[in-house]
């Protein structure tokens, strides 16, 4: 059986539906797209890199594809909201994959590019040209899948030397009322000495399709710039997710992305940074809190490609019931790159017995200035420190709940917006104590159940 | 001038001490008798013609060797070993005997080989208190001290003898640990194993002295396929060791072995190597490729095994010396220093499979890389869903000394239950500056330095080494690192 087919075929019977309403540049990608699927088969379970996730089984339900990009009447801006107190944000949502600005988007404007692939073909057609699909490794079909079918997507832009003001919000949600499979894709370019912060959440609106985001984002971070990318997914136990992030970090770039998962179906996200210019910083945080068939694969590979570069990664996962967590890691220094400082760490607990973490932390160095280490731990809460709230009248589950929040606090502490903390701080405590229900103000169903 | 002609002088030292040769790099020149190259399903049955065996065993090298034709040798490690043509090997070399004097005499060059290497084959030389079972090729060259392990019951002889001497305990025990289907090098090496040794340590007894195989490829273009089997009864301890050397040749020579150890109900088993084969030239010409499968069962409750190994040799190392943790509360136990250095290339590691309820295992890796070699650790922690209450902590470090070398680590971690705890940390660094600055203040020199604050980094391997071997060992990571600092 291979998964990829059924889209293969989609794809060879309705090439030109997606090419008529795409931009030439997507287009011609997605015929080096079409020769890479050819032999292509998605990884099983067990193979390298993919111990514990079956990327073909979450791949094989026929799902549906908005081949003719029809609209979905519902403005999403309109029922749906999910706004961090004390925070004012430029919103921009995405419905399934396709793109819609809200009224504060205007607030950014002369300052921060925010515009769909097919607007940015025309406005900044050479910086589309030099960066659209440069990064991303087609040699993964789940990305070559994504370049496939991909009609459009959503072009960040922030010019030399502009500090965006307001952080950006994108918040992505399903709400097709079908099994829907979508292809997001998303290019940011980060100029010389700019600065953006961009805060994406994934959301679903209903608990009763099943849904798969093939996700591809593209970051360029040049010489100076400061990028700092949340990325938080709150949906349904039916929703897939595979995501591929690409960071290119040119010289004394910052680069912060962050890694939440709160409630999910099973999600696999992959982490590619390539480190290409001195002084360049890399944090990579990670932060998964999994109850009941929850599944979460993290991979993450940070190449230090230049000397004196620094890369720090943290993923926290907290497990419960059946959930299954995954972690695989690897940190790679090219010779002749003396002075690199590298760590990496992963923390997990495991809550239950039957819940199952496998975690995978790799170093290869190829130089020997350097400062490398990696832990990895798999533990249950210290039953000394549960002791000691129980003996101050705190109840077990009370001090187990505390104990688990302090936990993953460091990650959350990583977040480099004092509003997202608070709020994530506020989020991690409900989810713990299963009250994570809808957002303030919110119409939407997402955490119906 | 002076102050330019200072690191030159200091280059040259290195350079000459780069060149220095491996110390056992010696043939001898012994009559040997060769099976010609080439392996089918003749050269099998030769092989075991040539032991005499019984039927069953040829049998099991049968089905090996029909085995081993379907599978494809593994490439995942991180090293790079070149095709082998397996066609080119000899699969069976001894040196010859004098047949009537078999038993009691062994030859007068072969004892010299054996003196040379430091190996007491006399039993005159008590003093080193040390039983011996030197293996020279394809097999077992004499044995010493057995009459008194007798007496005690416990049985230390080559395989080939356990074979016809205690076929049933062979037969219950062979494959067990490593089935002939586990690998293609452990395939292999069941379909042509020649010889290795075999120990028994009955129920209560509690082994006397250090148990040590000796293990030497001399002959040309011949590949050494021993295979160890120990088996610790009931509360039964013993304490084994291994050491291996090869003569110097350009071509590069296969060493495939396996290693079955069998560990009973409260029964402990210490494992111990000093591998130093030939590791090719300063070039990476020549020397052992080491593709060796090791694994321990601790079957009964309360077992113990503990694994210590230097490796300082071969061109090649693919080794991973595992411990199969079934009995409840057994202990799994790995202690390795690999160091490379040159072309070398390591990857070796281990694996704790925890299977009985609390059961343990500690693992302590120190790699050194110098030269333009690769050192990889590749392990595995696995915790099964029943098996609760476990423990593991991992430990390993890499120390660089050369910015043209490699370390790496590739861990695994597969936790199935909330009762157990898992830890691993790793660091890779290079060797402090500090340290050797202080040492050269102190009139030290910066070659010795760097074997003192190496060895200072292997000292918590080495001292879980007998002490016959961490003497040698140490010395061994001195020599190894002669013309790496630089």
């Amino acid at each position: 059986m291979n998964a990829l087919q059924q889209y293969i075929d989609l794809f060879d019977q309705s090439q030109e539906v997606f090419e008529q309403q795409s931009p030439e540049l997507l287009n011609r990608l997605r015929k080096v797209a079409r020769e890479h699927l050819q032999d292509a088969r998605l990884p099983r379970k067990g193979s390298e890199d993919y111990e514990a996730t079956d990327l073909e089984a979450v791949f094989a339900h026929d799902y549906g594809v908005n081949v003719n990009r029809l609209p979905f009447e519902a403005d999403p801006g309109e029922t749906f909201h999910c706004d961090v107190p004390n925070l004012s944000t430029c919103l921009y949502y995405s419905s399934n994959d396709a793109f819609h600005s809200s009224p504060t988007a205007e607030r950014n404007i002369g300052q921060v590019v925010v515009e769909p692939f097919s607007m940015a073909a025309v406005d900044y057609p050479e910086l589309m040209e030099a960066h659209y699909g440069r990064l991303a490794r087609m040699s993964d079909p789940t990305v070559a899948l994504n370049s496939l079918l991909v009609q459009d997507g959503l072009f960040i832009y922030v010019p030399d030397g502009v500090v965006a003001e307001r952080p950006i919000q994108l918040v992505n949600i399903f709400n097709a009322a079908l099994d829907m499979m979508v292809q997001r894709r998303l290019l940011i370019v980060v100029g010389n000495n700019a600065s953006l912060k961009l805060l994406a959440c994934d959301h679903t609106q209903s608990p009763d399709y099943r849904y798969l985001n093939n996700q591809v984002v593209e970051i360029v971070a040049m010489p100076g710039s400061t990028v700092d990318y949340y990325d938080m997914e709150e949906s349904t136990p039916l929703t897939r997710r595979v995501s591929s992030i690409y960071v290119d970090q040119r010289e004394g770039s910052n680069v912060l992305i962050d890694g939440i998962t709160l409630t999910n179906g099973f999600t696999r996200n992959n982490y590619h940074v390539e480190v290409n210019g001195e002084h360049a910083e890399t944090q990579l945080l990670g932060m998964t809190i999994a109850s009941g068939e929850q599944h979460v694969d993290s991979h993450t590979f940070i190449s230090h490609n230049t000397p004196r570069c620094h890369s720090n990664e943290m993923f926290k996962y907290v497990l419960n019931d059946n959930a299954v967590g995954a972690f695989a890691g690897k940190i790679l220094v090219k010779p002749d790159c003396p002075r690199v400082e590298a760590y990496q760490g992963n923390r997990n607990l495991c809550g239950s017995a039957t819940a199952k973490m496998y975690t995978k932390p790799q170093l290869e160095i190829y130089t020997d200035d350097v400062m490398c280490s990696h832990g990895s731990a798999v533990g249950q809460l210290d039953e000394d420190a549960l002791f000691y709230m129980r003996t101050r009248g705190i109840g077990i589950d009370e001090a187990r709940r505390l104990l688990m929040q302090a936990f993953v606090a460091d990650v959350i502490n990583g977040v480099r917006l004092d509003a997202l903390k608070d709020r994530l701080h506020y989020l991690v405590e409900k989810r713990f104590a299963g009250t994570l229900s809808n957002c303030a103000g919110c119409l939407a169903s997402c955490r119906k159940n | 001038m002076k102050e330019n002609e200072k690191p030159d002088k200091g280059n040259q030292i290195i350079e000459e001490a780069a060149q220095a040769e491996y110390k056992y790099g010696f043939v001898t020149d012994i009559e040997t008798e060769v099976i010609p190259k080439g392996l089918d399903e003749d050269v099998v049955r030769r092989i075991s013609a040539l032991k005499g065996e019984p039927e069953w065993l040829l049998d099991f090298r049968l089905k090996a060797y029909r085995h081993w034709l379907t599978l494809k040798a593994p490439t995942w490690g991180h090293v790079h070993v070149p095709e082998i043509d397996y066609q080119d090997i000899s699969y069976y070399a001894a040196p010859r005997h004098n047949k009537q004097g078999e038993a009691k005499e062994i030859d007068p060059e072969l004892k010299k080989t054996f003196d040379k290497l430091g190996i007491p084959l006399e039993e005159q030389m008590r003093l080193s208190g040390m039983a011996v079972d030197a293996v020279m090729d394809s097999v077992s060259v004499k044995t010493t001290y057995r009459e008194r392990l007798a007496e005690l019951g416990v049985i230390f002889c080559s395989i080939s003898e356990a074979v016809k001497d205690y076929p049933d305990l062979v037969r219950k025990y062979l494959g067990k640990v490593v089935p002939y289907t586990d690998n293609f090098y452990a395939a292999l090496n069941s379909a042509v194993f020649s010889d290795g040794s075999f120990v028994y340590i009955p129920k209560g007894v509690r082994c006397p002295m250090e148990l040590s195989t000796y293990f030497r490829i001399n002959a040309a273009q011949t590949g050494q396929f021993e295979r160890t089997l120990i088996v610790a009864d009931d509360d039964a301890y013993v304490s084994y060791l291994e050491g291996c050397t090869a003569p110097m040749r350009d071509e590069n020579q296969l060493h495939a072995a396996i290693v079955e150890i069998i560990v009973e109900d409260r029964a402990e088993v210490k494992y111990s190597t000093v591998q130093n084969w030939y590791p090719g030239d300063k070039d990476g010409k020549g020397g052992i490729y080491n593709l060796v499968t090791k694994r321990g069962l601790c079957r009964g409750d309360h077992s113990k095994l503990s694994w210590t190994q230097v490796e300082t040799g071969s061109a090649i190392t693919w080794k991973y010396p595992s411990c199969v943790l079934k009995g409840d509360n057994s202990v799994g136990e790995f202690y390795s220093v690999a160091l490379t250095n040159n072309w070398q290339e390591a990857d070796t590691g281990t694996k704790m499979i925890h299977l009985g309820k609390n059961s343990t295992s500690t693992i302590v890796s120190k790699g050194i890389s110098a030269g333009h070699s690769q050192n990889s650790y590749r392990g595995m922690v696995k915790i099964a869903p029943k098996a609760t209450g476990c423990r593991n902590f991992t430990q390993c470090d890499s120390l660089l000394l050369s910015d043209t070398s490699g370390a790496h680590t590739f861990p695994v971690i597969e936790v199935g239950n909330d009762t157990s705890v898992v830890e691993h940390e790793a660091t890779t660094s290079k060797i402090n500056e500090d340290q050797i600055f202080y040492c050269n203040q102190r009139g030290i020199s910066t070659e010795d330095a760097v074997g003192l604050i190496v060895n200072g980094y292997a000292k918590e391997v080495m001292a879980k080494l007998p002490m016959e071997f961490a003497v040698e060992a140490q010395k061994l990571l001195s020599v190894s690192l002669e013309g790496s600092v630089g």
